[in-house]
Formats: C-alpha cells, structure tokens, sequence
C-alpha cells in the first residue's frame, strides 16, 4: 500500500472527502468518504465504472469544486474553505488539465494555446511566454509544429499540445481526464509513451479512465465504486507503452 | 493577467469571427454614421444662414414703426407712420454707439426699359445704406448727398435688373441709361456687386436704390418713412444703440418713460434674429440627432444579441480558461472589452462614413452641410458606452459559468 513509502513528499491529500448534491428533494452522495495521499512523482490511475464518483472526485482534484466535507490539501494548502478566485489562481499555478476531447482553441496556432495557461499568470512577459510554450511542445514532440492551428492537427497531435498546456506552467500534478478517450488505438498508446516518459521526468500524473488497461502502464491504480475506495493498489510491473506500441500491428496504408 | 493580454485575446476573438463581428458593428456604422450627418446638416444650415445675416451685417439694426403685436391684437394702422425725417436728424445729430443710420422708403411696382419690363422694388435709401449693408457698387457709383437734397432721379440697380432689361453682362452699357419705374425716369448711376439669393429663396439682386427723398417726394409720395436701418459700431455695442435708439426715439415721440406709454416704434438687431434662427436650427438638428441616435440603441441592443450568443457558442472556450486559472472578472472583462471593441471599430468607420456623407453626398443634394467636431466626439462617447452598457449582460453571462459544466458543454 501507498502508506509505506512516507519519506516521499506529498502532493496530494484527501482526508474523508465527501461530496453530496441535492437534487430536489433527493441528496445524491457521490463521494462517501475518500482519504488517500498521492506522493510526488506518482502515475496514478483512477478507475470506476460510470456513477462510481470519478468525475466529481476529478473536479475536486482539479479545485473546480469543493468537498461538503473533509479536506484536500493539494501541495500542502487547504482547499474546502478556498473562494472561486483563489481556487482558479491554485488551478492556474499547481494543476495541469488535459482533457478527452483536448478542448483547444478554434482557429489558435499551437504555441498560442500552451500560452494560454500563462496568460493567467502576471509573473510571465509575453517572451518568457512563448519561451515556455516552445519548451513545452518541445518536450511533447511537437517541436515542428509550433505554428499550425489547431484544425490542422490530427488528434494526438491536439492531445499532444493539450498536454504541452497541461506542461507549460510546471504544475504540481497532471490531471488527465481520459486523457485517450477519442483517440485509436496506437495513438492511445503514443500518449501512453508519453505519459510515461513524463512520469520517467518525474511528473506527479492522475489518469482518471473507465479503460483498466491504462493501468497496467501505471505506477498506481486506485478504482472507485459507489463514491468509496474499493481498491488501491501499486503496481509491481508497469508495462512499457513503447514495447506494447512496437508490438501493435503496423498501419496498412504506409 | 495584465490589460494588453486582454485586449489582444479580445482583438483575436473579434478577428476569428470577421462575418459576425462585422455584421453587429453594421448597426452601429449606419447609427454614428446617420447621427453625425443629421448633426452636420443642422449645424451647415445655421452657419449658411448665420453666413447669410452676417452679409447684411452682423450690427444692422432695424427701427419699424408700430409697436409689436400684443397676444394677436392688431395695432392702430396710424402707428404705421410713426417714423418722420424728424427722428432721423435727430439720430444723425445725436448718434454716439450707432454708426451710419439711413431712412428707408420702399415702393413695389413695374420697371421698364425700351421695350422690356419687370417688376421690382425701389428702396429710398440715403449713401450709407450701402455701407450698412456691406454691399459695394460694382460698376458705376452710388447717389450722393447732393442727390439727396435734390430729390434727383438717379438710381442704383441689383444685377437682376440688368438682366431683365438691357441682358447678361451688359452692366458697363446700362450705367447712364434712364429707366422708368412708375413711369417716372431714373438714371442708372451704379450697378451693384450680386448677392445673389438669400437662405429664404428672395432674389436679393432684384433691387432699385434711389435717393430716399426722391422716393418719398416722386414715387411713393409720403412724408413719413417704412423704417430706418442702423449699424452699430460694432456687433458688441449692439445694445447700447439700441438703448441710445430707444431714448432718442421716445424723447422725439414724447413718450415719458413714467407714463406707462407703450413705444409707437420698435427696434430689432441682426444679432436677435440669429439668436432665433439659431435656436429654431438648433431645435432641428436636436430632433434630427434624437432620430438617429435610436439607431444607436438598436445597434447596442444588437451587439448585445450578437455577444450572447458568442458567449453561449464559447461555452466550452470559457470553461477551459477559467479551468486553467481566469477568474470570472477575467472572463467578463474579456467579453466587455470585445463589445467595446466592436463598438468603437463600428464607431470609427461610422465615422468616416458619416464625415464622407457630410462632404460627399450632401452637396450632391445641395444640403448645406458642416461635420461639427462634438459631434465626432459625442457619437464615440457613445459608442464606448454602449459597448459597456450592452456587453455587461453578455459578460456577466461569461463570468458565471461553472468551469465544470461549461468545459463539458457540447
């Protein structure tokens, strides 16, 4: 179990998280008690079928929303008692989102949609900007391809510059909300390349993913039922994504 | 994020969507457009006529006999004779703020020459009319003081009357030529400098200027006069004169300051009268600068539309900034800045199209027309404000979305 690794830092703490939502009359509670810490440098899946609780734990992971009870220390700092500004200054300087359908802008080059996360930001001038997000796409593979709008790119090389976004402000941790959902197969497992070779770099990663695949390719697999824990646990061999990707069959039509 | 990321995302967000952002700025084109024409006639017409009464002279002041008309009661017709060569040499005596004063006698009727005729109007005048009115003697000169005394039937005709009786251009030939008004013959001693038609289409070139005596003794044959025109030493002394007028007047009519006695004559400046004209054109041109400003509203109300539905269609594009760390003032500050940008950019090619209406279109259709800079001003004022005015609902749309559902929204 996680517990037996303290001497790493934590990024991410939930102690009893409950989240309830009344609808009408009816109180629906989506996460019923959640408590686990995430250590620095950790790839974590979550998993759950669909009603488990995995988006609404998603958004308290992300600061979108707040617990009704419990607390989330992300980095050290409490989020529950935390106003709407201050969560989006927290999201802007401690999470990386990627999201399943990479939500870039319509009609933004690609070196403009990894700024914009620093956009937010006023300790960045407009060069240190673009000096990240050149960086950023450089670390994705997306190098070459810094001026091409996003409607020029095929999907993983949108997921490819969502990531870069997610990258460009060195968040605390990746958020990645099933992250190779729209994709094919062997552009899933380009991704999967990728986020592990983030992972390698030391990058704390959260896969939320209905796919139990994924998880064989990660350090951590925590799976959700009914908005309570059902199972967390370290995987002992991760699978590399570059053999699995090598071994797919090769594309018929080149 | 500082102002100028704002604005470069807005500008960005404006340029991506040309069709739609130039389709609501439309309205606000034709509206500043349409409210700085509006203003420009107004405001060309009072100067046209301004320049008009400023021709005949800015101190002219007009001595009528008669009191005014009182709540549409009529006035003894005897007062209509109020007005005596005693009165105008006591002004030519006593005058001190008034600077040339000439009586005025007028009588309507048929000229002819050989075998042409029109018909006219013969002013008695005395030499200073002239200069009173600013106007000059092109060809020949003016009737002198001896002519005056003598009563002599010399005259100085408008152009007009040159046309009509001796043709165009035949000025030089007609000085020296007796025309007979009345059937009494006058010699043409001047032909005057043409001015044309006034603001109110009268052919100010269809005169006859004669000795006002001889007007008086031979023509009209009357011994008190229609009025007496004055010009002040300068528009500013234009009231002192008229105060100097009204003593000297009164005295010569005995009319006692104490007796409650209504003045048997009144007294009017040019100054007055284009105080009303300015008035009655500023009303206009007020009216006209309402009209058109509607069109100003609509077009908010119309940006107004255009930006709601922006924001609706940007859902997702604003779930994903707040999610990334904009706050909602960001958020609404973004969208406000883009309906103020298109304002303002719809504002400046109103602008210009309104400027190039004024100085383009108008003349095609002869309407007098001067672009005042106010109006420049006002109409951008304006469009500023209604960019804040009709984007603040949009914006606040923006800022209240849940980053959760609108990253979601499909």
């Amino acid at each position: 179990m996680a517990e037996e690794k303290d001497n790493r830092k934590v990024v991410i703490e939930l102690q009893d998280v409950k989240r309830y939502f009344q609808v009408g009359s009816e109180t629906v509670k989506a996460l019923r008690g959640i408590s686990f810490k995430i250590y620095e440098g950790e790839f974590v899946t979550i998993q759950g079928t669909s009603g488990s609780g995995k988006s609404t734990l998603l958004n308290q992971l992300g600061c979108l929303d707040t617990p009704t009870s419990g607390e989330y220390f992300l980095d050290g700092i409490p989020v529950r008692k935390m106003s709407k500004n201050q969560r989006a200054h927290l999201r802007n300087r401690k999470i990386g989102f990627v999201f399943q359908n990479y939500n870039l802008l319509a009609k933004t080059t690609a070196v403009e949609n990894v700024e914009l996360p620093l956009m937010y930001n006023n300790n960045y001038n407009a060069k240190q900007r673009r000096e990240a997000a050149i960086k950023a796409l450089q670390a994705v593979g997306l190098g070459d391809r810094l001026d091409h709008k996003s409607n020029q790119m095929s999907g993983g090389q949108m997921q490819r510059v969502a990531i870069a976004r997610a990258l460009v402000n060195e968040p605390a941790v990746l958020l990645a909300d099933e992250a190779t959902g729209n994709l094919d197969t062997r552009t899933s497992f380009e991704m999967l390349v990728l986020f592990q070779k983030l992972h390698q770099e030391g990058h704390t990663i959260i896969f939320v993913t209905h796919n139990p695949e994924i998880a064989e390719y990660a350090s951590r697999n925590i799976n959700l039922r009914d908005g309570k824990i059902r199972e967390d646990t370290i995987n002992p061999n991760i699978k590399s994504a570059a053999e699995a990707l090598a071994a797919l069959p090769k594309p018929q039509d080149d | 994020m500082n102002i100028l990321n704002l604005i470069k995302v807005s500008v960005n967000a404006v340029l991506n969507n040309k069709m739609r952002s130039f389709l609501s700025m439309l309205g606000i084109i034709i509206g500043v457009a349409a409210v700085i024409a509006m203003m420009s006639i107004g405001q060309g017409s009072k100067e046209s006529i301004r320049r008009e009464l400023s021709t005949m002279g800015t101190n002219l002041l007009t001595i009528r006999p008669g009191a005014d008309m009182r709540g549409g009661v009529r006035q003894d017709p005897s007062a209509m004779q109020t007005l005596k060569p005693a009165d105008y040499e006591r002004i030519c005596a006593e005058k001190k703020y008034v600077s040339n004063v000439s009586p005025e006698v007028t009588s309507a009727g048929q000229v002819i020459f050989g075998n042409n005729n029109t018909n006219s109007t013969i002013y008695g005048e005395a030499p200073e009319y002239l200069e009173i009115k600013q106007w000059d003697v092109q060809y020949g000169d003016c009737f002198t003081d001896e002519d005056i005394r003598k009563a002599s039937k010399v005259c100085v005709v408008g152009k007009t009357i040159v046309d009509e009786l001796f043709g165009e251009g035949k000025e030089e030939e007609a000085i020296g030529k007796n025309i007979r008004f009345k059937s009494i013959p006058m010699r043409i001693v001047g032909v005057l400098k043409s001015k044309g038609y006034n603001s109110w289409g009268m052919d100010q070139d269809n005169v006859i200027i004669a000795p006002y005596t001889c007007v008086m003794k031979r023509i009209a044959a009357q011994t008190y006069f229609s009025s007496i025109v004055c010009s002040a030493l300068t528009e500013e002394l234009s009231d002192p004169a008229i105060e100097e007028l009204n003593q000297i007047l009164r005295s010569n009519h005995k009319i006692k300051d104490t007796s409650g006695a209504s003045d048997d004559f009144t007294i009017r400046s040019q100054a007055e009268m284009m105080q009303t004209m300015s008035s009655t054109m500023d009303t206009v041109t007020t009216i006209l600068g309402i009209a058109a400003g509607f069109s100003l509203l609509i077009a908010g109300i119309g940006i107004m539309n255009i930006m709601l539905v922006s924001v609706t269609e940007r859902t997702k594009e604003i779930g994903l900034r707040m999610a990334v760390g904009a706050t909602g003032f960001v958020i609404s500050f973004q969208f406000l800045i883009e309906s103020i940008l298109i304002s303002i950019t719809g504002g400046i090619f109103g602008v210009a199209l309104g400027v190039a209406a004024s100085n383009f279109v108008m003349p095609i259709f002869g309407m007098p027309s001067t672009v005042p800079a106010w109006s420049i001003f006002l109409s951008f004022g304006v469009c500023v404000i209604i960019g804040i005015v009709f984007g603040y609902i949009p914006a606040r749309k923006a800022a209240s979305m849940d980053p959760i559902e609108a990253i979601r929204h499909e």
